[in-house]
């Protein structure tokens, strides 16, 4: 086995547009699920949102990558609420229901040939990195040391993607630390007694929906800046993956989303090099290169079921609510 | 246990509250409380029915009646939290009825639940904070930036820890909300409702589960409350605190007002009884099933028509009644 190899993949996972996509989608989740108490199982949907938006902002609407980003998010706080308004006044498990279902029929949209030009149905949307490269700043050439080195597209991605995710962790934090976020973590807890205090429990949580939907649909945009957007991404798995990152750091944390989804990312690295390396070298031989590919998303399942059960306030949770945990 | 207790000082009831005589539905002087015609139903039950009901400003009202009496439903009704399927009410003179439950909070009527609601996850100061009212960091923007409602904030802090020291919960104002005992939880969701300086405090079943120090201190804030110029209406069974501290008493039996009056007055209400305890009030159910001699009869009961009655009878007759 290469070790300096798998090593070097695994460091550079830290900061790669996928990393920074999740963690982004991983906070807008901890504001629905974290700090609401809002059961939202479509959070893929709101990631696919985003990046559609923003592949179709440029294609079709030729508009420049930062109004085609905005298209984006705009489109993602539209479907939440569109989702809240029928949904946010029943009780919470409905809300999982209706969110899972929207997502899949958002990505059977998207993938339908009905739309095929303006959203390339199986194919995705490609080509639209022409404005976003012209506007880099970076001259040409390769930067870094050690495993972080990016020619100037990935740098420009990197950095867009780290001052996304900073926005987005001051905002959640400076909101959460608010009597705002008081009022949401109250109706997490029970949001009668919230009502009787004379808070409009349902603007609260429709407001949250529409600020953690943006935020994850700003994961989307940051996930399909370096590449392409691919149906086959946004599908319900990309939703538990989401939900092992957010619970994986803690979920009403604000760096909890980030510590997990940087966790996930270099786990999933590390198998994804070690286990077909392991089948290689003959030391598991009863598993086909393919599979050992498969078997890290088993250990990310398994990994989530155990979370829940033994540290459901994930790493960075306060201690003292594992006592209290319902 | 009981004798550890100072018995609290007999504080003055509030009277002369009603215009003529003490029946249900009675005019009162100053009511805050005017309901007319409210019916609720649940499929073929009719949880709730009041032609007329007035609460008595200023003063504390409780409201008693069986389990199913539909104490708990009209609660709901009033606050915003249930829909009625015909009539109004007014609060303060201001119509009310259909009104979403936060609107009614936000007009000065806050109520506390049967099973108690303390918001488990926040601390008790943060569940303090959040019972106040009009406050500039719950709205969205203004949130994003501490200075716009930093000095708020800090007042209403002073605020929250004045009362917790009262409710005696100062010491443990960091702690979880969930850390709490079933007592101190009801009397942090009492305090919790006076940070939002309520006109009406309706309490469902306040006493309902506390240890009877506790409940001691629970009486004492209730009447401090109505010395504090707050009107209170609770939903209580037991009847010694209901005659201990009620000015007014509401009796009501399935989903009806049955009896109004003061305390003293209602508890020899026959319908009250009737509502309340059931028929058969005399007799002692162990003589009735020959499981002991009349002899040995509860001295309050009556063994001799104990003994002459049959099981049957009693069963013919309860089985009429729920015809």
């Amino acid at each position: 086995m290469d070790w300096i190899q798998i090593l070097n993949n695994s460091a550079s996972s830290i900061i790669s547009p996928a990393t920074l996509a999740y963690a982004l989608a991983a906070l807008g989740l901890a504001v629905h699920f974290g700090y609401a108490g809002l059961l939202n199982m479509g959070i893929a949907g709101f990631m696919a949102l985003g990046a559609y938006g923003y592949a179709i902002g440029i294609l079709t609407f030729n508009l420049p990558w930062w109004a085609a980003a905005l298209l984006g998010l705009a489109a993602s706080a539209v479907f939440a609420l569109i989702l809240g308004i029928p949904t946010l006044r029943l009780r919470g498990d409905y809300l999982a229901i209706v969110t899972i279902a929207a997502a899949e029929v958002l990505r059977l949209l998207f993938l339908t040939t009905t739309f095929d030009e303006v959203t390339g149905s199986a194919d995705g949307l490609s080509g639209y990195h022409g404005s976003f490269r012209a506007s880099n700043p970076i001259p040409e050439g390769t930067y870094g040391f050690g495993p972080f080195m990016y020619n100037e597209i990935g740098w420009w991605v990197r950095i867009l993607g780290i001052i996304a995710l900073i926005l987005a962790a001051v905002t959640v934090w400076r909101l959460m630390s608010s009597p705002w976020g008081r009022v949401l973590k109250g109706i997490r807890e029970d949001e009668d007694a919230v009502r009787a205090l004379g808070k409009n429990v349902f603007s609260y949580k429709l407001t949250a929906l529409v600020v953690g939907g943006v935020i994850a649909a700003a994961g989307g945009i940051v996930y399909a800046l370096p590449s392409a957007v691919n149906p086959g991404v946004y599908v319900t798995s990309l939703t538990f993956f989401v939900y092992t990152a957010l619970l994986l750091g803690g979920a009403a944390t604000v760096f909890g989303p980030l510590v997990g989804s940087l966790i996930f990312w270099v786990l999933q690295t590390v198998l994804g090099n070690v286990l077909p390396a392991a089948v290689d070298a003959g030391l598991l031989p009863f598993m086909s290169n393919i599979q050992a590919q498969t078997l890290r998303f088993i250990l990310v399942g398994i990994a989530l079921m155990l979370i829940v059960i033994f540290r459901p306030q994930g790493i960075l949770g306060n201690k003292k609510e594992l006592t209290f945990v319902k | 246990m009981s004798s550890d207790i100072t018995p609290p000082v007999e504080r003055p009831k509030t009277t002369g509250l009603h215009v003529g005589e003490a029946a249900p539905g009675v005019a009162k002087t100053d009511p805050i409380i005017v309901v007319d015609g409210v019916r609720r139903t649940f499929g073929g039950l009719t949880a709730v029915n009041v032609d007329h009901l007035e609460i008595p400003r200023g003063a504390i009202t409780a409201l008693i009646g069986p389990n199913g009496a539909g104490k708990t439903t009209l609660f709901n009704l009033l606050t915003g939290f249930d829909r009625p399927d015909a009539g109004s009410w007014t609060f303060d003179g201001k119509s009310i009825s259909g009104m979403p439950a936060f609107k009614v909070a936000r007009l000065g009527q806050v109520r506390t639940f049967q099973l108690t609601k303390a918001l488990g996850l926040l601390t008790v100061l943060e569940n303090m904070k959040l019972g106040a009212k009009h406050q500039i960091g719950e709205r969205f923007w203004q949130s994003l930036f501490p200075f716009f409602w930093r000095r708020q904030e800090l007042e209403i802090e002073d605020r929250a820890v004045g009362i917790l020291k009262k409710f005696k919960l100062d010491a443990k104002s960091e702690d979880f909300a969930a850390s709490l005992s079933g007592g101190q939880r009801k009397l942090l969701e009492m305090a919790r409702a006076l940070m939002s300086e309520p006109q009406l405090v309706m309490l469902d079943e306040p006493m309902a589960g506390v240890n009877p120090a506790l409940t001691q201190s629970l009486l004492e804030h209730i009447l401090d409350l109505k010395d504090e110029g707050m009107t209170v209406l609770f939903v209580e069974h037991d009847m010694h605190m209901v005659r201990h501290i009620a000015d007014w008493v509401i009796v009501m039996a399935e989903g009806r007002v049955v009896a109004e009056g003061d305390p003293i007055t209602v508890m020899r209400n026959p319908a009250v009884i009737d509502a309340y305890l059931g028929a058969h009030q005399e007799l002692d159910l162990g003589v009735v099933t020959g499981r002991y001699e009349a002899e040995d009869a509860d001295p309050t009961t009556d063994a001799l028509a104990s003994d002459t009655v049959e099981v049957s009878d009693i069963e013919e007759e309860a089985s009429e009644e729920s015809k």
